[in-house]
């Protein structure tokens, strides 16, 4: 595997290169990656040995409760943790070059231009003071050297792209003058402006009305194809990555439990955190009288990590393991098909409480 | 806008004639319900040595005689439309705005006032340019710095620079500066005007930075404390998400938040100075209208007292006042409010 990717390789020369990237192949390709935080109570473990990977143009979902990990994953291969604080240890590769260790100078510039994030509320995320245009303008000219009235143009057509009706006009207004859907739209074009081939979407509809949100993932959606973008869509909300997502990945106390195909995991999930997320989903298609099931307890606290597998006081399975739950943390192992799960349950044992206790009520 | 603008010039010339009307009442009606007489009064003006025929003439010609409310009404005629004082032999004319004549000198007191501005005007200024810049830039490295060594020193002096008061600080600087090195002339000032500009500033050095660094050190910490707000904010994680470079996103997005707030306090702290700086003032001899003040209170002389309060109060509301037309500039959101 990696003799096959050492051809992509490209000379690090710290700038994006202007030769035309491999159009196949692993596009972001997260290899063990750990993100501690030392703090004066202990280290805090947020990603602790996380892998996966992305094709130009598939879209992967994280899900996780808060505190998973999720978001710290997304700010490391964005380079946006503040120096000193975060510990990262691992392999990031983007488009074969490792980000890991790179200067920032050198990820500053990689920043907004192959790699863009669009985050949870759209109005804290937009400075008040500067219009909606000068703040696309400003993204667009750090990377390209044009005039400002050319840039602007740009942003108009951004807006334009995005669904914004009007851009002529609206591209000097400022945040507060736009709707919620609105500021996402202008959020995602200002992402978009560069033309980034990684677009990381963290909780990108959790701030929205509900009838926006649907509107705001079509977006997501659409301008992918249109830009043939790689996209991680980083929810708790396995609705939202349903219908987008080629891949998920569930992690859990930062670690992936369960990854792989959407279909897969939407249809024979194998985890029982995965069960216990589709559990606490409300759906329209169940009966009133059915409650939801939502998984006891709280994530651990990712300082003090439960020994063996970690979601083992919340798992009503774990007794089925011999103690082995308790004490061993489990691996992530292939079941078959690249579907990879992290738990001690036998595959009959699986097999029998998903078609016995869980599907039926889900 | 422009409705806005009126509207607000409009309420802070109402203020300005609350606050004529409730010093008015402090000053001169409050002695009465003490126990002062009319004549107790008019004697401040005449003098005691004057007989009590005199005194009760002079009570009845300066109307302390009338009800308050005409003596209020009086003053503020006097205020808009000038007054003239029959001092019995002639007819003085004192132009609008009228602030009435000191007991003590018989000088009308506005032009007395307006002699003197220049030179709080220049301590003020000057002392706010210092302040303004030393202490934010200050407070902007203390906060990028958190928790290193020169935010430690920066916050520790500024602790200081808040607790130790002007006449500390300013006698010390006197002693070293004026008396042992002999840098700087002890106190007093020279006219703006003159021909050396260099003699202006050498005399006005010390007082700038004594009155600087008390407020340096407040704005110091009030930016570090707004600084690191701000640096916090998702908007700051999205201008480093763009790529944009570090210093940009400093300037560009976090101090242009975190100086809002300190405008509005500039605006105050401004207003105030211009209305005398007593301590300062006092401390390096400076003729200005803080020094008027001490006088004027020393002596009990109540038109003074009245015209330093109202100057110094339209000084206050006219700040302001501009803070707020500016903040409408600064920050878009009030602009559509």
């Amino acid at each position: 595997m990696t003799d096959q990717e050492d051809i992509y390789v490209e000379p690090d020369t710290g700038l994006p290169s202007d030769a035309e990237p491999p159009v196949s192949g692993t596009f972001l390709d997260v290899r063990d990656l750990y993100v501690h935080f030392p703090t004066d109570d202990g280290v805090v473990k947020s990603v602790d040995g996380l892998s996966f990977q992305l094709d130009r143009g598939a879209t992967l979902g994280i899900v996780g409760e808060s505190g998973s990990g999720k978001s710290v994953t997304s700010l490391s291969i964005m380079g946006l943790h503040k120096a000193g604080t975060a510990q990262i240890s691992g392999e990031i590769l983007l488009n074969g070059q490792n980000l890991v260790g790179m200067g920032r100078e050198s990820v500053r510039r990689l920043r907004g231009k192959d790699m863009a994030m669009i985050f949870q509320d759209p109005l804290s995320s937009m400075h008040p003071y500067y219009t909606v245009g000068d703040q696309i303008i400003e993204a667009y000219r750090i990377h390209h050297d044009v005039s400002k009235s050319v840039a602007r143009k740009h942003a108009i057509d951004m807006l334009d792209r995005v669904g914004i009706p009007n851009p002529k006009s609206r591209v000097d207004d400022y945040p507060h003058q736009f709707s919620g859907g609105m500021r996402q739209r202008a959020m995602i074009a200002m992402a978009l402006s560069c033309d980034p081939e990684l677009l990381i979407a963290d909780e990108p509809t959790t701030a929205l009305d509900v009838t926006v949100q649907a509107q705001i993932l079509d977006l997501i959606r659409d301008l992918q194809q249109e830009f043939n973008s790689a996209v991680i869509i980083i929810t708790h909300d396995l609705g939202v990555v349903a219908e987008l997502a080629d891949d998920i990945l569930v992690m859990y106390a930062g670690r992936a439990v369960e990854y792989g195909r959407a279909d897969e995991i939407f249809n024979e999930p194998q985890h029982p955190y995965t069960w216990g997320l589709l559990g606490s989903m409300p759906r329209l298609d169940r009966e009133r009288t059915e409650r939801l099931q939502p998984i006891p307890g709280t994530p651990p606290s990712l300082i003090n990590v439960p020994d063996g597998c970690p979601f083992h006081p919340r798992c009503a399975y774990h007794e089925l393991n011999e103690g082995r739950s308790q004490t061993e943390r489990p691996v992530l192992r292939d079941i078959g098909g690249g579907h990879q799960i992290a738990c001690h349950l036998s595959a009959e044992h699986r097999l029998r409480l998903w078609n016995d206790e869980i599907k039926p009520k889900l | 806008m422009i409705a806005y603008v009126i509207r607000r010039l409009i309420a802070a010339v109402l203020l300005i004639f609350v606050v004529s009307a409730v010093t008015f009442l402090i000053f001169f009606g409050v002695p009465r319900l003490g126990g002062a007489s009319a004549e107790d009064l008019a004697s401040r003006y005449v003098g005691k040595t004057a007989g009590e025929e005199q005194i009760k003439l002079a009570a009845e010609r300066l109307g302390f005689t009338d009800p308050l409310w005409e003596q209020y009404g009086r003053f503020a005629k006097g205020l808009v439309a000038g007054a003239d004082f029959d001092t019995g032999t002639e007819v003085d004319h004192c132009p609008a705005p009228c602030f009435g004549y000191s007991f003590i000198t018989q000088n009308p007191v506005l032009p007395d006032l307006l002699d003197r501005l220049p030179v709080t005007v220049s301590l003020a200024a000057g002392a706010a340019i210092l302040w303004l810049f030393g202490g934010v830039a200050t407070g902007v490295l203390s906060a990028l710095k958190r928790g290193s060594i020169f935010d430690r020193a920066a916050m520790g002096v500024a602790l200081a620079g808040v607790s130790l008061p002007i006449f500390f600080t300013g006698l010390l600087a006197l002693s070293i500066f004026s008396y042992t090195l002999e840098w700087t002339p002890p106190g007093g000032t020279n006219p703006v005007e003159q021909d050396n500009p260099w003699d202006w500033a050498a005399a006005l050095i010390l007082p700038w930075i004594t009155l600087a660094l008390l407020y340096a050190a407040q704005y110091a910490r009030l930016t570090r404390a707004g600084m690191l707000e701000t640096m916090g904010e998702d908007f700051i994680r999205t201008a480093r998400a763009k790529g944009l470079p570090e210093r940009r996103v400093v300037v560009k997005h976090g101090l242009r938040s975190a100086l809002t707030p300190i405008l509005t306090i500039f605006g105050l702290d401004l207003g105030l100075l211009l209305g005398g700086a007593i301590l300062t003032e006092t401390t390096f001899s400076l003729p200005g209208i803080g020094q008027y003040a001490v006088i004027a209170i020393t002596n009990q002389d109540l038109p003074k007292v009245l015209g330093v309060t109202l100057v110094g109060a339209t000084f206050i509301i006219l700040a302001n006042l501009i803070v707020d037309l500016l903040y409408a500039v600064v920050d878009p959101r009030v602009r559509t409010a």
